[in-house]
């Protein structure tokens, strides 16, 4: 059992309660799982003014104690003490924000009543004060016989006073009575007015204003400006992606180049120099090279999330997830599986409605994610003739295009048969708080990119470090006896399996090398690069190595049909290992994923046989 | 004072506030995240955007919060549009 006293911060979504956890805690915090879902678990130390550690826990935001999704649950499970895996805390933070009294207030006063000891933030009173709103915190202490503190915690406001009343809850060793089940759906509307009158007795004077907010929104929402701004915002995203992360992902992959060369010369030809440079080195300086881009993804997911203007977007994509089932809320996560899938099927753990979350999930991995780029730009420059098609439009760029559209019309087609067969069930609705617009703050930014890099990092470090050392050792072992005739790939155990795989995949026009590259793909789409590399490299030892290397190999051995055909499978192949591990542990279940394997491959196949056989009879 | 009109016809900008909510015409998830919302009898409301001629969600304000909603949520919501 933690000695240190754990003290939860609750609060309803857009109440700046990750702020003030990032201003409580600064940067000695800890992003985990609650065991059986994937909802994260933020806890950090929080060291009170006397020195005492205090555990703080992060809770999902929570309009109530009658949860509508998985993240809610969590909440209501942890106050209730019914969460496994967590201790029922001895005290809780309530943010409530300034601006949104009466609202909030109803979430407080059920809150209180639950019998734990609470100090109200009452928090982003700066806001309420630009807001022309004045509030009199004596007053709301008074109504709901609990501390009140004013904070601001993006400026670290109101931090201090509010470290003293955890410290005071908890030395007063007030134990929480048992937990009381919370009040039943139809009490919402009586605990309701009671929170709008406390509301309104607070409140000293108000001028009726959210003039900041609602010019923006007249361009945001607008039915032609606001999508001419989406778009622009997303090309913006998608060139930032490309174009900036070339240069800090150059430098890695000399770095990693250079690394293996000095393990060579230190070590010379052998065994573990082998293992070394062509397994470990090669296989995470592969994945590592992705790293700038997810970042500049993630940098501008995070930014849009925390400036308010994600809500927007999901309001103007409302009507066309609609057309196929699916509500705007949908367009965050599948924004997000543009980075990775990973975290964007955790982001949808914020769709209240089951099916259409499910749906969500099965498609997200249609949205080309980052580690198809190296997959896409290794084929395409190697094969594709850059022919101009327009002036200053060549057709490698088309082709790139024209994959980024195969994979969100595949997205949306499958979506729309999913929600008439398998996900089927009423059209769930889109209701949602759309906050004030905020300029992001520096820090909170920093601390989520800081955490997103760690879980890729982690990824990296483990699941494709173990499947390229695995590729490593299949394929060079057994060594085939000297003088014999069979290559050493063909002889190696990989060889083996993939000469079967070979005999299913043939009818779309792959070989034996491509289903060698396509197993240990399966970890991660782009190890088939660095697969396709090793595979040539091993087969025949002359031929030099690295890219250009690769690019000559691939010119020699594959037709056109063949690498449009590699392509294609690439848009639709479920080749990523923490995919489907994300998919099993958000749907709780291995039906899903299996079902996702199976109808991502069926597709796959189909597509990429298609086109294969439609480019050989156009003569390509 | 006007006729009570649904929320998805009223006016741009006109205030008003909630005569009734018909929540059977809402499914059950619909109807506890709109109380969660704020929405209730006497609330003040005023819709701000429309997101598309058609049939797209609207952005209304309640109380000091702004809500998204579908239309046919909106449909369910009747207001009594207040002078001035």
């Amino acid at each position: 059992m933690n000695a240190a006293p754990m003290v939860a911060l609750v609060g309803n979504p857009n109440a700046g309660k990750s702020a003030l956890f990032n201003a409580l805690t600064g940067a000695r915090q800890k992003v985990g799982n609650y065991p059986g879902v994937t909802v994260e678990r933020h806890s950090g130390r929080l060291a009170l003014p006397d020195g005492r550690p205090v555990e703080l826990v992060d809770l999902p935001g929570a309009y109530s104690l009658d949860p509508g999704s998985p993240d809610e649950r969590v909440t209501r499970n942890v106050l209730m003490g019914t969460q496994i895996g967590e201790r029922r805390p001895d005290a809780l933070i309530v943010v409530v924000d300034a601006s949104n009294l009466d609202n909030h207030l109803r979430f407080t006063l059920q809150l209180i009543a639950l019998g734990l000891p609470v100090v109200v933030a009452l928090n982003m009173v700066d806001l309420a004060e630009r807001d022309g709103l004045v509030l009199d915190p004596a007053i709301l202490s008074e109504a709901l016989g609990v501390p009140v503190v004013s904070t601001v915690a993006v400026r670290r406001r109101g931090i201090e006073a509010l470290k003293e009343h955890v410290g005071a809850m908890i030395s007063g060793g007030a134990r929480a009575k048992t937990p009381e089940e919370p009040a039943a759906t139809e009490d919402i509307v009586a605990v309701q007015r009671r929170a709008r009158s406390i509301a309104i007795a607070t409140t000293v004077s108000e001028t009726p204003t959210r003039r900041w907010t609602h010019a923006l929104d007249s361009i945001a929402l607008h039915p032609l400006w606001g999508m001419i701004l989406l778009a622009t915002i997303l090309f913006l995203m998608f060139q930032a992606v490309f174009s900036w992360a070339t240069i800090p992902a150059d430098a890695i992959d000399a770095g990693f180049g250079a690394l293996g060369a000095a393990i060579t010369a230190q070590l010379g030809d052998g065994f573990i120099q082998s293992l070394l440079v062509d397994g470990v080195i090669a296989g995470v300086g592969a994945v590592l090279v992705f790293l700038p881009q997810i970042l500049i993804l993630f940098l501008f997911i995070l930014l849009l999330e925390a400036s308010g203007y994600m809500v927007r977007a999901a309001f103007l994509m409302d009507q066309v997830m609609a057309s196929v089932g699916l509500s705007g809320r949908a367009f965050i996560p599948l924004l997000s599986s543009f980075a990775c899938a990973v975290p964007g099927i955790m982001a949808t753990r914020s769709i209240e409605d089951e099916k259409d979350r499910l749906t969500t999930i099965l498609i997200a991995p249609l949205m080309t994610c980052s580690a198809r780029l190296p997959v896409y730009t290794l084929i395409i420059s190697a094969l594709i003739p850059n022919t101009p098609v327009l002036p200053f439009i060549g057709l490698q760029g088309v082709v790139m295009f024209a994959l980024y559209v195969f994979g969100v019309v595949g997205a949306f087609a499958a979506a729309f048969f999913l929600r008439k067969t398998v996900t089927q069930g009423a059209s769930s609705g889109f209701m949602m708080e759309m906050p004030k617009y905020q300029l992001p703050r520096l820090r909170d930014v920093a601390q989520g990119l800081r955490s997103r890099a760690e879980i890729f990092l982690r990824r990296a470090g483990t699941i494709i470090l173990y499947s390229t050392v695995a590729l490593w050792l299949l394929l060079s072992f057994p060594k085939p006896p000297v003088g014999s005739p069979v290559s050493p790939v063909n002889y190696s155990i990989a060889g083996r399996i993939a000469n079967g795989l070979a005999v299913v995949l043939k009818p779309i026009g792959f070989d034996r090398d491509i289903a060698l590259a396509l197993i240990p793909a399966m970890a991660a789409r782009e190890v088939a690069v660095a697969a396709l590399g090793t595979v040539y490299a091993i087969d025949n030892p002359d031929g030099g190595v690295g890219q250009k290397a690769l690019a000559a190999n691939l010119q020699k051995r594959w037709s056109l049909p063949t690498a449009l055909a590699f392509l294609m499978w690439f848009v639709f192949a479920p080749q990523c290992i923490s995919t489907i591990a994300v998919t099993r542990r958000e749907t709780n279940s291995w039906r899903w994923p299996a079902f996702m394997v199976g109808y991502l491959f069926a597709l796959a196949y189909i597509a990429a046989g298609a086109t294969y056989w439609a480019a050989i009879a156009l003569g390509l | 004072m006007p006729d009570p009109v649904s929320l998805e016809k009223l006016p741009l900008r006109q205030h008003a506030t909630v005569a009734a909510i018909d929540w059977a015409r809402l499914a059950v998830p619909e109807s506890r995240r709109l109380r969660e919302l704020g929405f209730d009898e006497g609330v003040h409301v005023e819709v701000l955007h429309r997101a598309r001629l058609g049939g797209g969600p609207i952005a209304c304000r309640v109380g000091r919060m702004t809500v998204a909603l579908r239309r046919g949520v909106a449909g369910a919501i009747l207001v009594a549009p207040l002078a001035g």
